[in-house]
Formats: C-alpha cells, sequence, structure tokens
C-alpha cells in the first residue's frame, strides 16, 4: 500500500518533471504568433494522432459549440478512418477551459462532444459506434493560465473505445 | 428530524433572564466594532482532570471547549475576545458569581464561564453567559454528552452565545463536506471530505480512485449527494454519510450532474444531458419518480430550490449567454433575473428565501454576489481572478465558495482553496483545509 503510493507519487514526480521540461522547450513557440485564429486553437502541439494524418482533437471558441471549417475537415479524415476500420468504436471526450463555473462546463463539454459526434454521424458513421463523455474543465491538457493554454483546454478528443 | 451521532443532550436548566440586556449586536451591517467578550477557561478540578486524561488524552478539556467558543466567535467576525492573561478572576470563582468592575477593567461586555466533570465515561458541561455592563446573568446551560463530543460541546456553546447576542441562529455546530484536490493541474487526484465547520475533524469519504465533484447536504439528513466518474459513467450519486452506503440516483441514459436536494430533503434536482442538450430534472427519493422540469434545447444546469419548495432558480445559456432564470417548481413561468453585464452562473437559494447568491463572470474577473429572488439589489460582495459555488450557512449570513490562483506557462502556482464571506461583504477569510480544496457545502445545524 505504502509501496504503492511511493510509487505513484515518484511517478507523479517524474511526469511532472517531464511536463514542466516539455513545457520549457515549448517556451520558446508559444510566443509565436499563428497558434490561433480568433480564439481557437489552430496549432499541433497537444494533437495526437489515430492514425497517419488523422489528428484526434478539434478546438473550440470560448463558450461555443460551433465545428470551424479546420474541426470539419479533421472530423472527414476521422469518419474516413473509422470507415475504413469498422471494428473500431470510439469515445468523444468533450473538454471545457478553467475559465467558467464547473457545472455549466460539464455540459459546455458534453454540447461539444456531441457537435463532434454529430457531424462524425453526417459523415456516415453509425451512432452506436460512438460514445460521448463530458470532461467539464476537469482534465485540461496544458495547466498555464493564458489564452494560449485555454484554446488547447477547449477541445473534442475522439479516443479509441477498443 | 436530523439523527445525532452519540449524542445525548439533557439540557437541564434554562434561566435564562428575561431582564433587558445592554448587550446585542446587528448583525445586518458590516461589523467594523466587534464586541469585546471574555471567554474565561471552563473549570475542571484535579480528578476530573485525571479522567480527562484518560478518556481523551487531554489534560484540561475545559481549556479546549473554551478555545473552539472563542475560536469560533472571533470567526464570525462579530466578537472580540480578549486576551486570556487579562482576567483577574479564577475561571471557577468567576463562574459562580463574576466581580463585574474586574471583568468591566479589561473592557469584555461580555463574559462566559463555566465548568467541566468527566465522571462515569461522561462529559457534563455548564455554562453562564454574562452581561458585564447590566452586571447580570444572561443564560445558563447544561448539558450531559460522551466525552468525545467535547468539540462538539464549544460549538453548541458558540451558537448558543450567538443566538442570545445577536437575535439569529448560529451556524457553528456544523460541519463543511468538499472535494479534496492534489496533485497537478491536468492529473488532480479528488476526494470528496467532511470536516467541522472550523476545519476540525477531516475524514475523506473516497479514495481517490475516480473523479468526484459537487458534493451537496441533506438539509435534513446525513445525506449527500454529489457527482462522480465511477467506471468513467458520471452519475449523480446520493451516499448517508453514516453507513456509507451509497447508490446511483435514477436510471438515465447519460450524464448526470449539478445535484442538489430539496429544502424538505425529498428529492434531488439535478441536470441531465443528452444529445448536446442539458434539462433539469427531478427524482423523488421514496417513490423514485423522475419528473423533467425544463425542456428547452440551451443549457440548464445549476438548480437551486427555494425553502419553500415553491421556486426554483437555475442557470440557462437560453438567451445565448449564461444567465440566471427562477421557474415555478413545476418549470411553468420561467423568468430571467439577472441582466447586469458579464455572465451569471451557479445561483442558490439563501435559507433566509430573500436572495440568491451566484458567481458573474465579467471582463476576466470572477465576483461571489447576491441579488434579490427578482434580480433587484444586486451586491457583488467580492472580486478575484477566479472563484464560484457560493454556499450558504445555515442561517443564510455567510457565504462559502472557492478560489483558485492562476498558474504560470508552467502550472506552476496553482491553487484551490475555500473561503468565506459574510453577506455584508466584510470578513473575508480563508478556511483552513488539510489539502487544495473546492465545491464546498455547508450542512444544516447538528444539534436543535
Amino acid at each position: 500500500m505504502n509501496f504503492s503510493k511511493s510509487f505513484r507519487n515518484t511517478f507523479l514526480v517524474i511526469l511532472l518533471s517531464l511536463i514542466v521540461s516539455a513545457c520549457a522547450t515549448k517556451k520558446t513557440t508559444t510566443t509565436v504568433e499563428g497558434q490561433m485564429q480568433g480564439d481557437v486553437y489552430t496549432g499541433t502541439d497537444t494533437v495526437k494522432y489515430l492514425a497517419d494524418g488523422v489528428p484526434d482533437r478539434v478546438f473550440f471558441a470560448t463558450n461555443e459549440s460551433i465545428l470551424t471549417t479546420k474541426s470539419r475537415d479533421t472530423l472527414r479524415k476521422q469518419a474516413n478512418w473509422l470507415r475504413a476500420n469498422s471494428s473500431i468504436n470510439v469515445v468523444v471526450e468533450g473538454h471545457a477551459d478553467e475559465r467558467g463555473t464547473r457545472e455549466y462546463n460539464l455540459a459546455l463539454g458534453e454540447r461539444r462532444a456531441n457537435a463532434a459526434k454529430d457531424y462524425l454521424i453526417t459523415y456516415g458513421i453509425s451512432a452506436d459506434r460512438i460514445s460521448v463523455i463530458s470532461y467539464g474543465k476537469e482534465r485540461p491538457v496544458d495547466s498555464g493560465s493564458n489564452p494560449l493554454s485555454w484554446s488547447k483546454n477547449r477541445r473534442s478528443v475522439t479516443v479509441k473505445a477498443n | 428530524m436530523i439523527r445525532i451521532i452519540n449524542l445525548f443532550f439533557i439540557i437541564f436548566f434554562l434561566l435564562s433572564a428575561k431582564a433587558y440586556s445592554l448587550i446585542e449586536i446587528d448583525i445586518t451591517r458590516g461589523n467594523l466594532d466587534p464586541l469585546p467578550i471574555a471567554v474565561s477557561p471552563l473549570f475542571q478540578d484535579d480528578s476530573s482532570k485525571r479522567n480527562s486524561i484518560n478518556e481523551l488524552k487531554i489534560e484540561n478539556v475545559g481549556s479546549e471547549i473554551s478555545l473552539v467558543v472563542e475560536n469560533n466567535l472571533k470567526i464570525s467576525g462579530l466578537f472580540n475576545p480578549l486576551s486570556k492573561e487579562a482576567f483577574l478572576q479564577k475561571p471557577d470563582i468567576a463562574h459562580l458569581k463574576p466581580r463585574f468592575e474586574d471583568w468591566a477593567l479589561i473592557k469584555a461586555q461580555a463574559l462566559i464561564t463555566g465548568k467541566v466533570i468527566i465522571e462515569d465515561k461522561k462529559l457534563k458541561v455548564e455554562f453562564r453567559l454574562w452581561d458585564i455592563l447590566a452586571g447580570r446573568e444572561m443564560m445558563a446551560l447544561a448539558f450531559t454528552t460522551v466525552p468525545s463530543n467535547w468539540r462538539r460541546v464549544g460549538h453548541i456553546i458558540s451558537d448558543k452565545v450567538y443566538e442570545r447576542l445577536t437575535g439569529e441562529k448560529g451556524y457553528f455546530d456544523t460541519r463543511i463536506i468538499y472535494v479534496s484536490e492534489e496533485g497537478p493541474k491536468t492529473a488532480r487526484v479528488k476526494k470528496l471530505a467532511i470536516m467541522d465547520q472550523d476545519g476540525f475533524n477531516t475524514k475523506y469519504l473516497t479514495l481517490g480512485n475516480e473523479l468526484v465533484l459537487t458534493p451537496r447536504f441533506n438539509p435534513t439528513s446525513q445525506m449527500v449527494t454529489y457527482l462522480s466518474y465511477f467506471k468513467n459513467l458520471p452519475r449523480v450519486y446520493l451516499l448517508d454519510i453514516e453507513t456509507g452506503t451509497q447508490e446511483v440516483v435514477g436510471d438515465f441514459p447519460g450524464m448526470t450532474f449539478a445535484p442538489r436536494f430539496s429544502p424538505d430533503g425529498k428529492k434531488i434536482i439535478m441536470s441531465f444531458a443528452k444529445d448536446g442538450n442539458s434539462d433539469i430534472y427531478t427524482m423523488d427519493l421514496e417513490n423514485r419518480i423522475v419528473e423533467r422540469i425544463t425542456n428547452h434545447p440551451s443549457i440548464d444546469t445549476s438548480p437551486s430550490y427555494s425553502p419553500d419548495n415553491r421556486f426554483i432558480t437555475f442557470n440557462s445559456d437560453r438567451s445565448g449567454f449564461q444567465q440566471i432564470y427562477v421557474m415555478k417548481s413545476d418549470g411553468s413561468n420561467v423568468k430571467r433575473i439577472s441582466f447586469g453585464k458579464g455572465l451569471y452562473g451557479t445561483p442558490v437559494w439563501s435559507p433566509r428565501g430573500d436572495l440568491i447568491a451566484f458567481t458573474k463572470l465579467h471582463k476576466g474577473k470572477f465576483y461571489i454576489g447576491v441579488m434579490r429572488t427578482d434580480g433587484s439589489g444586486e451586491r457583488l460582495l467580492t472580486e478575484n481572478y477566479y472563484q464560484e459555488a457560493p454556499s450558504w450557512s445555515p442561517n443564510g449570513r455567510v457565504l462559502i465558495f472557492y478560489r483558485e490562483t492562476k498558474s504560470n506557462d508552467k502550472g506552476e502556482g496553482f491553487s484551490a482553496k475555500l473561503w468565506s464571506i459574510d453577506l455584508t461583504g466584510y470578513n473575508e477569510r480563508q478556511v483552513q483545509t488539510e489539502t487544495d480544496a473546492s465545491d464546498p457545502s455547508w450542512s444544516s445545524l447538528l444539534s436543535n
């Protein structure tokens, strides 16, 4: 019990220092212009890939759940990938930034996840292959308190469920 | 209705003077001149001290109880407990009959004296409240309980003194349930925690294996409702904090969140999110019948009943942005009440019925404020970088909420703490917790 706890703590410390060092090296790039359009994140810092050329996430404006042109493009790629891999189911996670009340943000995250899900459905993916979960502001990917960090956190992420 | 754990109070005399007292406290305005009060240590004789060490590992539980009282009165902002070093009279003598001139000399206007006895595994306490200026006793009470309840004895004395001097019920014999937070922002570990209102007796109710949020007390029992991500399914749960048993509330095919009890304790009101839309539902805890209260394509959340159960205030973005609304409890007569600049969230109805507390976001700042239930008389109590989720003390005089600090680009410098502020906008102070903390909810008075 104690051992596993201290093991976990050590792990957290290592993880934290990785994040910290990652942030430190990133710092030069965060000041570079062109990572946001309006207040929607357009960079690739936090983006992971479901497959080659298939980004896993899309970003939203403050308090919004409207999909941008770029987001729709990303989701069409996800739809194509899902069509080609019909055995794969996904969970769409909806997230909000830290500048909103907790309960409203849970609802907003759910709305964002469903905006992405609905778009996948219009591109022919069966609704029963896609579930949604909202984390509200509980799982930021960037821990900074600045507009760029917040823009990275306003997102929906498509994750393989099986 | 309220069950009290291990606590049997036998009040055997209440000789309270009907006489006019010279001292009283107006708590409706900011109190910049707190009442000087002397809290004499409760007297304990030597044989009782030996029993005290055996039972509680505390040598002088009488002194300890008086410190609990002193701290409560000080935190209320309405009293100024005087330094014990200045006291001229011994506790046992003062308790029999204070020499009022001595206490007046150190500028005390009120005096608390008392006596404790521990024998036969019982704690017997008596205390008196004296009006120094009038030179008379204002109140005398005695009770018996189990020794381990000694801190609660201090809270009950505080409540009695507060009530006698302000004319309103106190809020000291209460508990706070909240979310304890640890770890980095991107992987925060959250647990349900409960503590006495003064920060003592912290207990953790969950282990941190799953995300938990927004616990709220049932105003009539030792039940709590909260949101848990158990098995990655965010659902509203009901927890009995005495037995530890818990259950999912209702059978909803999606996320339920933002739960709160009705003031009569018979229903849970909450949001249910489906297909990108959140509406408000209730579930009757006796017959388990679920009712839909709102039906609108916007986000409807953070519902809170009026104390008479007849109205509900809630948060909706049906106007395009987060605003506060009031409706009848059947969902009819929906009216927007917030019209100031900015966004409004987390409305919560005062237990006195006349006010709604809220969180406001305007120009990058967060405010805790109150308004009347028709939206008039908006008053902002405190401004900060981030704060939200006010919860009322049971007497409707104090709000507790949480506040977060800004982190730098590396995520350093972040913290979440509980704070309280009087309805007057004065007496803002941090509430001590063992860990970082958020989402506080204040219980009803545990006794009376």
